[in-house]
C-alpha cells in the first residue's frame, strides 16, 4: 500500500538520480562499443600518412584474425594466467583456512594481512619496471645468488621463455595471492562456528574438516573468484607489456590478447581493433553473464537467502 | 590428546613459517628498492647492498630536476586524475545506488538489471570506439576523458546498493520528507552521511585503481607534460635505459610507488574491511 504512493509522488526522481549514470555509460561505453562493432566490418587503417578507408568489407577482418596470431596471443595469455592462478589459489586456500582456524593462534595476523595485501596495490607497470631491473643480468638479484655462491654467472631470466614467463605469473601470483585470501577468509568465517564445533566432537582431523566441510561451504566465492580471476587475466596488459616493452619477448611467446590489441591501437588499424575487440567482447559476455548469476543469487530483497539458511538449517537438523 | 596437542603445534609452526616466508617474499622487492633508491649509480654498478647509501636526496633531486621524464609533473597529473575520478566515481555511484534503492518507477527492475550484467565488463573492449569518440570530442591529449567516464562505474555501485541495503531504512527518507526535506537535500544531507564508511572505502579503491591505470591514459595522452606515472614509467622502459643513472631509475620507481603504500599503511584497517564488502556475500 505504501509503496504505491511512493510510486505516484517520487517517482521521477529516481529518474533524476540515476540519469548521470546512465547518460554517462551511453557516451562513453555504450556508443564506443557500436562504433568498435561498426568499424569491425570495415577496412580502416593507416600507413603512413596516408588514411585507408573506411570501405565496407563483411567479415574480412574477423577471418584474417583467425588466420593471424591472435590464437597463439590467446593461449599465451591463458598459460600467463594459469602459471599465476594455480599457486595463487592453493596458497590463498591455505592461508584462509589457517587465518580463520581459531586453534591455530595465529601470532600477528593483521600485520601478515596487510603485508600479504600491500602488493595489490602497487601500480603494475611500475611493479614490472622494477622486476625488469631487478631481474636484468647486471641487475640486484642476479647480483645477490652470485654473491652467496648458488650461481657462477649471471641468468638472463628474459631471454628465455620459461623465465620470463614465470616473473609475469610471478607477479600476478604477488599481487593477488592476499586479495583472494582475504576473500576466502570472509567466505569461511561466514560458514558459522557451530558446524566446525559439529565436525570437531564427530572427530574430524583438519584435513577431513578442509575437504569435507570448507571446501564444498565455499565453493560459491572459488567460483566467484575463479570467474573474476579469468576475466583479469583476460584483461592482462601491463605486467607483460612493461617487462617486455610492448614486444611480448622472447618470440612473442608473451604476448597477450590486449597487447595485441593495444598495438592496433596504436598503429592506428581501427577494422583490425575493432574485429579483435568484438571476439574479446563476445569472451566477455559469456564470463560476465556467469557473474550476473552468482551476484543475483542473493537477490534484493533476501527471499532466496532466507530459503537457503531454512535449509541448510534442516540439513543440520538431519 | 596429548598427540593431537602435538600435531597442532607442528601446524601451527608450519603456518608461521610459511606466513613468515610469503610475508618476506612480498617486502623483499620493495626493500631492494628503496635500499638502491638510496645508492649511487658507481655504487649500484659494484653490485647489491643490504644497507643504505647516502645518495637519497641526490638522486631524488636528479629526479626532480629531469626534463625529459618530468616525474613530478606527472606525480600531480595522477593526483588530479585520481582524486577528481574518486570524487566524481563516489558521489554518482551513490546517487544511483539511493536512486534505485529508494524509489519506485517504471524500467527500475530494466536499470538494475543492467548495471549488474555489465558489472565486470572490461573497458579494454570498448577502448577502440573510446578512442575515436575521444577524439571526434575534441579530448584526445586532454585529462577529462580519464576523469569523466568514471562517474558510471558499475562495481563501485553495486557496492553502495549493497550497503545501502544493510543501513538505511526507508522510514527514515519518510520522515526526513515529512519534516518538509527536499530529495536532493535529503540525499546530500541525510544518506550521505550514513554512506560515509562504504564512500571512504570506495574512494580509496577508485583512487588507487586510476593512479595505476595504464591502459587507457597511454591511448590518450601524448604530449609530455599531460602525462601520468603509468605513462612516464612505461616511456622509461622503451628508452633505452640500461645506460641511465640506475640510482636515479630507482629513485623513480620510488616515487612512482611509495605514496600509495603510505596512504595504504595508513588506511589498511579500512581497505583490508573494504575487500570483502564488494564482492559476492553469503
Amino acid at each position: 500500500m505504501k509503496k504505491k504512493k511512493k510510486s505516484i509522488d517520487y517517482g521521477k526522481w529516481g529518474y533524476i538520480f540515476i540519469l548521470p549514470f546512465f547518460v554517462t555509460y551511453i557516451i562513453f561505453s555504450l556508443i564506443p562499443l557500436i562504433d568498435t562493432v561498426r568499424y569491425s566490418f570495415f577496412e580502416y587503417y593507416r600507413s603512413g600518412i596516408k588514411e585507408v578507408g573506411p570501405n565496407f568489407i563483411g567479415m574480412a577482418n574477423y577471418v584474417s584474425l583467425l588466420h593471424s596470431d591472435m590464437l597463439k596471443y590467446g593461449a599465451n595469455t591463458l598459460i600467463l594466467w594459469m602459471i599465476g592462478f594455480i599457486p595463487q589459489i592453493v596458497i590463498a586456500l591455505v592461508l584462509a583456512v589457517w587465518f580463520t582456524d581459531v586453534r591455530l593462534k595465529i601470532r600477528g595476523q593483521q600485520f601478515f594481512k596487510v603485508v600479504i595485501y600491500l602488493p595489490n596495490l602497487i601500480m603494475a607497470s611500475a611493479f614490472a619496471l622494477l622486476f625488469f631491473t631487478m631481474f636484468s643480468t647486471n641487475g640486484p638479484i642476479n647480483s645477490i645468488l652470485m654473491s652467496i655462491g648458488i650461481l657462477k654467472k649471471p641468468i638472463d631470466f628474459l631471454g628465455s621463455v620459461f623465465g620470463t614467463r614465470s616473473l609475469i605469473g610471478f607477479m600476478n601470483f604477488l599481487m593477488w595471492f592476499g586479495n583472494t585470501t582475504i576473500m576466502l577468509m570472509a567466505a569461511i568465517m561466514g560458514i558459522g562456528q557451530d558446524v566446525f564445533e559439529a565436525s570437531d566432537l564427530d572427530g574430524c582431523n583438519s584435513i577431513q574438516r578442509f575437504f569435507y566441510i570448507t571446501l564444498p561451504l565455499i565453493r560459491p566465492i572459488l567460483a566467484y573468484t575463479l570467474i573474476t580471476s579469468i576475466i583479469g587475466g583476460l584483461q592482462m596488459f601491463d605486467v607483460p607489456q612493461i617487462l617486455t616493452n610492448g614486444q611480448g619477448n622472447p618470440n612473442r611467446t608473451s604476448m597477450t590478447l590486449i597487447m595485441f590489441l593495444n598495438s592496433h591501437l596504436k598503429s592506428k588499424n581501427y577494422g583490425m581493433a575493432g574485429a579483435l575487440s568484438v571476439y574479446l567482447f563476445v569472451v566477455s559476455a559469456i564470463l560476465c553473464f556467469f557473474v550476473y548469476r552468482m551476484t543475483n543469487d542473493n537477490d534484493p530483497d533476501g527471499s532466496k537467502k532466507a530459503a537457503k539458511k531454512r535449509a541448510k538449517a534442516e540439513r543440520r537438523k538431519r | 590428546m596429548k598427540s593431537k596437542t602435538k600435531s597442532s603445534r607442528g601446524r601451527s609452526i608450519l603456518a608461521h613459517t610459511v606466513l613468515i616466508l610469503l610475508s618476506f617474499m612480498c617486502l623483499f622487492f620493495f626493500y631492494v628498492l628503496i635500499i638502491n633508491a638510496t645508492r649511487s649509480h658507481a655504487d649500484l654498478q659494484k653490485g647489491f647492498s643490504a644497507l643504505p647509501g647516502k645518495y637519497f636526496f641526490t638522486n631524488l633531486k636528479n629526479v626532480a630536476n629531469d626534463g625529459s621524464f618530468p616525474m613530478f609533473r606527472g606525480i600531480l597529473n595522477s593526483l588530479i586524475v585520481s582524486g577528481c575520478s574518486a570524487a566524481l566515481c563516489t558521489y554518482f555511484s551513490a546517487l544511483t545506488a539511493y536512486g534505485l534503492y529508494a524509489y519506485d518507477f517504471k524500467g527500475k527492475k530494466v536499470a538494475f538489471t543492467f548495471i549488474m550484467a555489465i558489472l565486470v565488463m572490461p573497458t579494454q573492449v570498448t577502448a577502440m570506439g573510446f578512442l575515436k569518440l575521444v577524439t571526434n570530442m575534441g579530448m584526445y591529449d586532454s585529462l577529462l576523458p580519464l576523469i569523466i567516464p568514471s562517474i558510471a562505474s558499475p562495481a563501485v555501485f553495486y557496492f553502495m546498493y549493497s550497503y545501502l541495503q544493510s543501513s538505511l531504512p526507508i522510514s527514515l527518507v519518510e520522515a526526513a520528507r515529512i519534516d518538509g526535506s527536499g530529495e536532493f537535500k535529503t540525499f546530500n544531507h541525510i544518506v550521505l552521511p550514513i554512506m560515509k564508511p562504504a564512500i571512504a572505502v570506495q574512494a580509496i579503491f577508485t583512487f588507487v585503481g586510476s593512479w595505476n591505470n595504464y591502459f587507457v591514459p597511454a591511448l590518450i595522452i601524448q604530449s609530455k607534460n599531460k602525462m601520468t606515472v603509468p605513462i612516464l614509467i612505461a616511456t622509461l622502459r622503451g628508452a633505452d635505459y640500461m645506460n641511465f643513472d640506475m640510482g636515479k631509475i630507482y629513485m623513480m620507481i620510488t616515487v612512482a610507488i611509495v605514496p600509495i603504500i603510505i596512504i595504504y599503511l595508513l588506511l589498511s584497517k579500512y581497505i583490508i574491511a573494504g575487500v570483502t564488502l564488494g564482492g559476492v556475500k553469503e
